[in-house]
């Protein structure tokens, strides 16, 4: 829902972030409005889901230049956990498996950190079992996977709805999808992404991250962007995924080596320009 | 430059502070006098020890693990003491509270299938799983020898509803205690044991624990281990002032076919504890599970050699050992296991999982599969790591901070062993323990 009045939400401004000294995104910029859902799309390498971890605060990963405002604020100041605690959410393209930690466990201490910060009460054990079983409705989960190691054993599908239920527990204003599509079969997508459009609403924004069209046509976004090289290379509706689809990636090398050596252009003017006037 | 006049140069024997130490322990510890299977073998046992010294780093089977605590222990019998006061037991739970001397059965009720071992068969069983293990000349089983004073021999006749639970608590005094046990399981019976060993003092505790299963017997035996040591920082290196408690415990079994035996051992908090579970499955045949975890803080060394040997076909195996290394502290874990010619279509599988949670911390740790049998399933793996990056990453992206995921995580570690704990033993807060943490009151 494209609100032009809505608050923003997440302002990304010419955002750089390299991983093991490796430049991955060289200036992303993409600004989401509360209501809106978002899809970037992109080859693997394009830099995706690097976007998605830089976002959420992943230790690996070193930003560069640029900035992110999250509500006004600057996101890239906080640790990883005040960034979910304040509402945040990344959605992971594989969820972590954690041995002998419960998933019942794990979803309230998560559930009750963000409740905090949102200055309401910590819910105890009972309290929240009530309200975890309300929440597996969305994403149709068998209660079984409460009782069990945080992910582990669980099935691709499983671990994509025990995410899902993680984002309806912690209600983001700012949902970020990695490839939640991925390793799943067709009803399995179709749950998970009936869940995510039941946690859309018109005061959070979603930004969902994919490979195919076939996600895109279970949840409809407001925009398209297309990602390569490490920056947004085109943004459109919901058509671009469909041309995307149709005529494939390969339209996106000719534009990237056009865009690179357009700069490298515009690099060698400058310094050309600067040189006399260091010499002087 | 210095020269040394070469009429100065002296070779000369340093006296083994081990010899000494056990010298004045056994001038201490009044030999028994009755004729006995226990004053047999405190006899050989002394006689054995005297020519002997200290398990030193020289030895293969010591070569990771500093035994100098163990001569920081006064060298005295422990003192006898008023009983420690327990938790009391729950429901079900048949406590036997060991303290190295007097009868722990006196005045106790046995539950139904479970009696006495009867004198002939005591002579007869005493020592034999040792000597099937290839342990009887272990210096910690020798020591246990020559200062253990009392057994406790118990025959299950069959399944046993009840748990034993049995338990040593030397609190804060100074000395030296053995234990002896010896468990004779008839074809088809089952018990359940867990077996409870606090100590906060100069002391040391050596047990021996023998377990006999017969055919299509069941025995669970979990180990609990709770040491407490001095702070890190007062005991650098031990000394009689604040020694901290020694922990020496040999578990000998012997399987026959059918039979399934697990062991579960939980230990911290020791400034030395040194454990060798042993298992013959004497046919093949029988079906044995390991489980460990321990942990060492300070300058602590936690030491686990185990060894399960096949002397049959179509054994099983599965064993898994935890470890935690924090502070200046060492953990060892070694497992050797046996799969000789006769041992065909054995299935093996062991697993060692170790974090290092300090820079000053030291793990060693070592599978050691001896297999000759060619049709057999032996897998076997060990990792050292410190706590997972994404993990850590992947709970603080929940809203949960760094130091509080560390925590969930080491938790997560420690439950997967601590869950197979026979229930009872949550009276004794074995994750507190784990974790460090004083237990709650």
């Amino acid at each position: 829902m494209i609100r032009p009045d809505a608050p923003v939400l997440l302002e990304i401004c010419d955002l750089r972030a390299s991983v093991e000294e490796q430049p991955i995104l060289k200036g992303v910029n993409l600004t989401l409005r509360a209501g809106e859902i978002h899809a970037v799309m992109g080859r693997n390498g394009s830099g995706k889901s690097t976007l998605s971890k830089v976002l959420a605060g992943h230790p690996a990963y070193r930003v560069t230049g640029g900035s992110v405002l999250y509500r006004g604020d600057d996101l890239l100041a906080l640790q990883p956990e005040q960034r979910a605690r304040i509402g945040l959410f990344l959605g992971f393209q594989y969820p972590v498996e954690i041995p002998g930690v419960s998933n019942l466990e794990f979803l309230r201490v998560a559930t009750n950190a963000r409740r905090l910060e949102q200055g309401l009460e910590e819910l105890d054990t009972f309290a929240f079992e009530d309200l975890v079983r309300e929440r597996l409705q969305v994403v149709q989960m068998d209660p079984a996977f409460l009782e069990r190691s945080v992910n582990e054993g669980f099935s691709g599908g499983e671990k994509k709805r025990n995410e899902i239920l993680q984002m309806a527990l912690l209600q983001p204003l700012v949902a970020i999808l990695d490839e939640t599509d991925s390793g799943l079969d067709i009803d399995a997508l179709r749950i998970v992404a009936g869940g995510v459009n039941q946690l859309a609403s018109a005061d959070n924004a979603t930004l969902l991250i994919t490979h195919y069209q076939r996600l895109l046509d279970v949840i409809t976004p407001d925009y398209v962007h297309v990602m390569a090289a490490g920056r947004i290379l085109r943004t459109g509706g919901k058509e671009l995924a469909l041309e995307l689809e149709e005529r494939g990636y390969d339209w996106v090398d000719v534009e990237i080596e056009r865009l690179e050596a357009s700069e490298l252009e515009a690099l060698a003017a400058a310094q050309g320009s600067r040189t006399p006037a260091e010499v002087g | 430059m210095v020269t040394i006049p070469v009429g100065e140069l002296r070779v000369q024997s340093r006296p083994n502070p081990g010899q000494a130490w056990l010298a004045d322990l056994f001038t201490s510890l009044p030999a028994l006098a009755d004729n006995s299977v226990l004053a047999a073998q405190q006899q050989r046992c002394r006689q054995a020890l005297a020519g002997e010294a200290l398990p030193s780093r020289r030895q293969e089977a010591w070569r990771f693990t500093d035994t100098s605590a163990i001569t920081a222990i006064p060298a005295q019998p422990l003192p006898r003491q008023a009983a420690a006061a327990l938790p009391a037991p729950p429901a079900n739970v048949l406590r036997l509270v060991l303290a190295g001397s007097g009868d722990p059965l006196q005045g106790v009720v046995l539950p139904v299938g479970l009696e006495r071992l009867e004198a002939g068969a005591l002579e007869a069983l005493f020592g034999e799983a040792l000597e099937a293990n290839g342990a009887a000349a272990a210096w910690p089983v020798r020591l246990n020898g020559a200062v253990a004073g009392q057994v406790l021999a118990l025959r299950v006749r069959q399944p046993v509803p009840t748990l034993l639970e049995l338990v040593s608590d030397t609190g804060d005094a100074a000395g030296v205690q053995g234990l002896r046990l010896l468990l004779v399981l008839d074809p088809g019976a089952s018990l359940e044991v867990l077996e409870v060993h606090r100590a906060r003092g100069a002391n040391l505790t050596s047990v021996v624990l023998e377990a006999r299963l017969g055919r299509g017997a069941r025995l669970r035996h979990g180990l609990l281990a709770q040491g407490q040591s001095p702070q890190p920082a007062v005991a650098e290196r031990p000394t009689a002032a604040c020694a901290a408690p020694v922990l020496l415990h040999h578990l000998a079994a012997v399987q026959d076919p059918d039979s399934e035996l697990e062991l579960i051992a939980a230990v911290a908090g020791w400034g030395l504890a040194r454990l060798e579970p042993l298992v013959l499955q004497r046919s093949g045949a029988a079906s044995t599970r390991l489980r460990g975890l321990q942990r060492v803080d300070g300058s602590q060394v936690v030491d686990t050699h185990s060894r399960v040997l096949f002397a049959g076909p179509d054994g099983r195996l599965d064993q898994v050992h935890k470890a935690l290394a924090d502070g200046s502290g060492r953990s060892v874990f070694n497992g050797a296991v046996v799969v000789p010619r006769q041992a065909q279509r054995t299935d093996a599988a062991q697993l060692s999982r170790s974090l290092l949670l300090s820079d000053r911390a030291r793990i060693d740790t070592k599978p050691e599969l001896e297999i000759v049998a060619d049709d057999v399933k032996c897998a076997h793996g060990a990792t050292v790591s410190r706590l997972q990056q994404n993990e850590l990453f992947y709970l603080q992206s929940r809203g949960i901070a760094a130091d509080q995921a560390a925590r969930l995580l080491l938790r997560g570690f420690c439950e997967e062993v601590l869950a197979e704990l026979p229930a009872p033993s949550a009276l004794w807060q074995p994750l507190a323990l784990l974790m460090g943490e004083e237990p709650a009151p």
